[in-house]
């Protein structure tokens, strides 16, 4: 391997890195988060006739792992053409 | 024409279109029979996953589950939070290594016949555990919608997996399994649309359940809040105050999903990494469709099924046995409804009676001497068509989803199982030197095994069999997660670690789940009531899988740390996985 190729391995897989921990940051946030342990500090804003918490634990989650994932997979698409590492 | 006609049009409907899809995808080759080629489309994929994932259990008892309240939000987020996980830790690198098997990665990565054995069996005790409930779970289903036993149920079932499990391996599995997702999900969102529609107006349950209570007038929750607190239950959405074990049980499951060697090998099927990325998107977008519909359809199902008990309200007296409902009578023969007429006043009484304020004030008041109505939370699911007074052709598609989430999850668990057993045990281990076409032939006779032992067992489940979520769960979060992650995130895991990451990890979270359980699960045999004060830190033994990762993960990096550096090719090999 080049040391020019060997660099730019390095950052393609430090960007990878950055970008699974903000997605995993947004994951915890809203499961761990908003429907479980912010739930009491989050009891007075509702959604329709469910408070918060309970919706983010019941439907509010599903909703952003599905957002978080397509996201994940658009952004490393295009790190991997800027990188030209596409298959 | 009656409803067993109605019902058996439905059920031989879509094994016709499964047999159908047996016979034309067909494996002729072992890449088609372990991986389907690797030519599945992504979205094909997702549904097939999709299928793999909503289980027996899944799709007849999660609303049940769920139905008690906001503390078993867990099951939801835990199985679908899993899917982020695999997107994003797992599944493209998993692709980009280009295996057939979860034990062939782990062989491979950490050059290390020892490592394939043990994740050989990790993989075949997650696998077997999972695969019973199924069994049992197609069936139950059998007995209930078509009036036959549940042991020729089952071997019904095991003959249709069979011809299309056999024949086509990955292939056939993938194809049957998107047939089966369709009829699944249709089984599953129509009848909550009918109660939605019915219940608060809105088309989509997923809006419902925030929405109005048509009838009350007032938001659907908190008019079921009211109800189950004039019967002294807890209130649906009341908070949970200790969630400590909430959260552990919800990670728990969350890396166990990431982790069943079932849902992974799906990843192997899709022609790129790119497409592998995508397919965990389009996989969750499948399963989401059921698990959004899942809550309101619990908390819609509750109330329904208690305005059916108390026809003029919780203020008001409940129906009288006598004149009980049809579907009570239907479902009182199997038992999952059970009446005693404790004050002998002829009415059914449906309460909380362990709630001890509520038995000795309102209760006492009203003339009630306990509760006379038991319900299995099946019953939600499984007799909604009947309560919420479905046309009857609901009542016959309920009966074809309920056997394609069986025999779509026991397919997938079955190849998983006999793939490790053919490619790794066989072909990497025993005999290197046999031919593709021999091969095949061993992962078609490891089929028809895996098939007999799972029907044999299904007919005869074992204790463990009840255990699939501390089992599996626990078992694929503390041995199988760990192993896969470090061995792409980590370049410094060798052999050694990794061996001892799995086997202490496991080793901790199986004896942990003994102690409070019974060790091997034989009833008395438990060194401690499985009580909260009890448990080590307040942590119970279904939680305790994440715990057991933990120790996987420190284990193996400690023992690595202190044993020789990973070879340099195998370095190498950690570096192209990572770089599509």
């Amino acid at each position: 391997m080049t040391d020019s190729k060997e660099a730019s391995n390095k950052a393609y897989w430090s960007a990878n890195l950055r970008l699974i921990v903000f997605c995993l940051i947004i994951w915890a946030t809203v499961s761990y988060g908003f429907g479980m342990l912010l739930r009491p500090w989050l009891m007075n804003i509702h959604i329709g006739g469910a408070d918060m918490g309970f919706w983010f634990a019941q439907q509010g989650s599903i909703f952003t792992f599905l957002i978080l994932i397509f996201f994940y997979a658009w952004r490393m698409n295009k790190l991997d053409k800027k990188f030209g590492l596409e298959e | 024409m009656s409803q067993f006609m109605i019902n058996m049009i439905f059920v031989a409907g879509s094994f016709v279109i499964y047999t159908w899809i047996a016979i034309w995808a067909r494996a002729k080759s072992t890449r088609e029979f372990y991986i389907a080629g690797g030519e599945v489309h992504p979205v094909f994929n997702g549904m097939a996953t999709a299928a793999d994932w909503l289980s027996a259990a899944s799709f007849i008892s999660v609303a049940g589950l769920i139905s008690v309240g906001y503390v078993n939000s867990s099951f939801i987020l835990g199985w679908t939070g899993g899917y982020v996980l695999l997107a994003t830790l797992l599944a493209p690198y998993l692709r980009r290594f280009g295996k057939y098997t979860v034990p062939d990665f782990v062989g491979s990565r950490y050059d290390s016949t020892t490592a394939r054995l043990v994740a050989v069996v990790m993989l075949i005790i997650i696998s077997l555990t999972y695969v019973i409930g199924q069994m049992t779970g197609a069936g139950v289903a059998f007995a209930r919608f078509l009036e036959v036993s549940s042991t020729v149920g089952l071997i019904i079932s095991a003959v249709v997996v069979f011809f299309y499990a056999v024949l086509g391996g990955m292939k056939g599995v993938t194809y049957t399994q998107v047939a089966q997702y369709v009829v699944l999900i249709l089984a599953f969102t129509i009848p909550a649309i009918y109660l939605s529609l019915q219940m608060t107006g809105h088309f989509l349950p997923q809006t419902g359940f925030v929405g109005q209570h048509l009838e009350s007038g007032q938001p659907l929750l908190h008019k079921l809040n009211e109800v189950v607190r004039d019967l002294g239950f807890q209130d649906y959405t009341a908070n949970v105050e200790n969630k400590w074990n909430m959260f552990l049980f919800t990670l728990t499951l969350m890396v166990g999903t990431a982790g069943l060697p079932h849902v992974i090998i799906r990843f192997f099927t899709v022609p790129k990494i790119s497409d592998a990325r995508w397919s965990a998107g389009w996989a969750l977008v499948f399963i989401a469709l059921f698990y959004t519909t899942a809550p309101p359809l619990a908390a819609m199902a509750r109330l329904n099924l208690i305005e059916s008990i108390y026809p003029a309200g919780t203020e008001q007296a409940p129906i009288v046995y006598d004149e009980r409902p049809e579907w009570f009578k239907t479902w009182e023969v199997t038992g999952l409804v059970k009446f005693e007429d404790l004050n002998n006043d002829g009415h059914v009484q449906f309460y909380n009676d362990k709630n001890v304020e509520f038995e000795q004030g309102t209760a006492a008041d009203r003339g009630w001497a306990g509760n006379e109505l038991t319900i299995n939370n099946d019953i939600l699911v499984l007799a909604l068509p009947e309560i919420a007074n479905m046309p009857s052709w609901m009542i016959g598609l309920m009966a074809a989803g309920g056997i394609a989430a069986a025999l779509s999850t026991a397919s997938g668990l079955l190849l998983a199982i006999s793939s490790a057993v053919s490619h790794d045990l066989i072909k990497n281990t025993l005999f290197p030197q046999i031919s593709d076409k021999t091969e095949m032939l061993c992962a078609r006779i490891s089929m028809v095994g895996a098939i007999l032992i799972a029907t044999w067992l299904g007919i005869n489940p074992p204790g463990f069999a009840a255990q699939t979520v501390a089992l599996a769960f626990g078992m694929a979060a503390s041995s199988i997660f760990p192993v896969l992650m470090m061995g792409i995130f980590f370049k410094r895991i060798n052999a050694k670690g990794a061996v001892a990451g799995m086997l202490f990890g496991s080793a901790f979270t199986l004896s942990y789940i003994f102690t409070y359980l019974g060790w091997f699960f034989i009833p008395g045999t438990n060194s401690f009531p499985n009580t909260p004060e009890f448990w080590v830190m307040g942590i119970s033994p279904l939680s305790v899988g994440c715990i057991g990762a933990l120790i996987n993960f420190i284990v193996a990096i400690s023992v690595s740390y202190m044993t020789e550096k990973p070879s340099a090719e195998i370095q190498r090999m950690v570096e192209n996985v990572r770089y599509p």
